[in-house]
């Protein structure tokens, strides 16, 4: 597997690349918007990455919660952290779409509220498994990763059930778009879910050996000789409750 | 065509800048292991 990974990277950059150039030459000019209207073909794939993302972390935490499964609770980090990385693109795009479009960078409309509060949610759990030092700390960004998913299905059909200032869907929501544009977009996603593949890929193995360091590191400090009497720390701890016991 | 490229760029910006902390994450994991291995040399 670790032998693909260079090959899989290179096939991706290629990938980009060509979605990049469909992006920019062989997508066709939108008549309203003009050349602005290709943020689209960035903003829209980050978005459904994101939420798939955010969909394999609700997965994985739900099965963290029934089985305890370390993979599992690996992959909701992972899928956690690369899906906030998207939803930052979409955050970040969206903005520089409609500052030329709408005429303002940000509005408090329904459907861009619910996604930087998705946002918030993923970063809060983010921050939960860097800085909580309990050992529940899986077991309760499980939980938060079940809630927190609830809001991907709102931010999906903020548009479809309520009036608001985002576009709506072009796919499946009663829009229509021009075929060549359709095949750039689906290409883009195609590219971005790849990339965001190997990153995930990447990501999990980098957590897997940081635990098996975890693990190494705690095991030489049980091991590590006491500079005080020349034997190791868990003989100085039992000589220790040994005096105490004794005290009493 | 200036807002498309400011968003393109933004785009790798994001993404170069998240693959640089898994690097540098990386390249921290790989000096701990290499301390580690030389403690047990020891």
């Amino acid at each position: 597997m670790k032998r693909a990974f260079p090959i899989l990277a290179i096939l991706t950059a290629i990938l980009l690349s060509y979605a990049l150039y469909s992006a920019l030459v062989v997508a066709p000019r939108e008549q309203t918007m003009g050349d602005v209207q290709r943020i689209f073909y960035y903003h829209v794939p980050s978005a459904w990455t994101a939420f798939i993302l955010f969909f394999i972390n609700f997965g994985a935490s739900v099965y963290y919660l029934i089985r305890r499964s370390t993979k599992a609770d690996v992959i909701a980090l992972v899928t956690a952290e690369v899906g906030v990385v998207f939803c930052t693109v979409v955050l970040v795009t969206g903005p520089i779409w409609a500052k030329p479009v709408w005429g303002i960078w940000w509005t408090w409309d329904l459907r861009l509220t619910l996604t930087l509060v998705l946002w918030l949610i993923y970063v809060s759990y983010l921050m939960l498994r860097r800085f909580s030092t309990s050992g529940q700390t899986p077991l309760i960004a499980a939980v938060l990763a079940v809630f927190g998913a609830l809001d991907v299905p709102l931010v999906y059909f903020s548009i479809w059930f309520f009036r608001t200032q985002h576009p709506q869907p072009v796919i499946g929501g009663g829009g229509s778009i021009d075929p060549r544009m359709l095949h750039v977009l689906l290409l883009n996603w195609l590219a971005f879910s790849c990339f965001a593949a190997l990153v995930c890929w990447s990501r999990y193995r980098l957590e897997m050996l940081h635990r098996e360091v975890d693990e190494a590191q705690a095991m030489e400090a049980l091991l590590q000789p006491s500079f005080v009497t020349g034997r190791n720390s868990v003989a100085v701890s039992q000589d220790k409750l040994r005096s105490t016991e004794s005290a009493q | 065509m200036t807002y498309l490229y400011a968003a393109y760029a933004a785009t790798w910006i994001i993404h170069i800048a998240y693959l640089s902390t898994l690097a540098l994450r990386y390249k921290r994991l790989r000096d701990q292991v290499r301390e580690l291995k030389a403690h047990s040399d020891e």
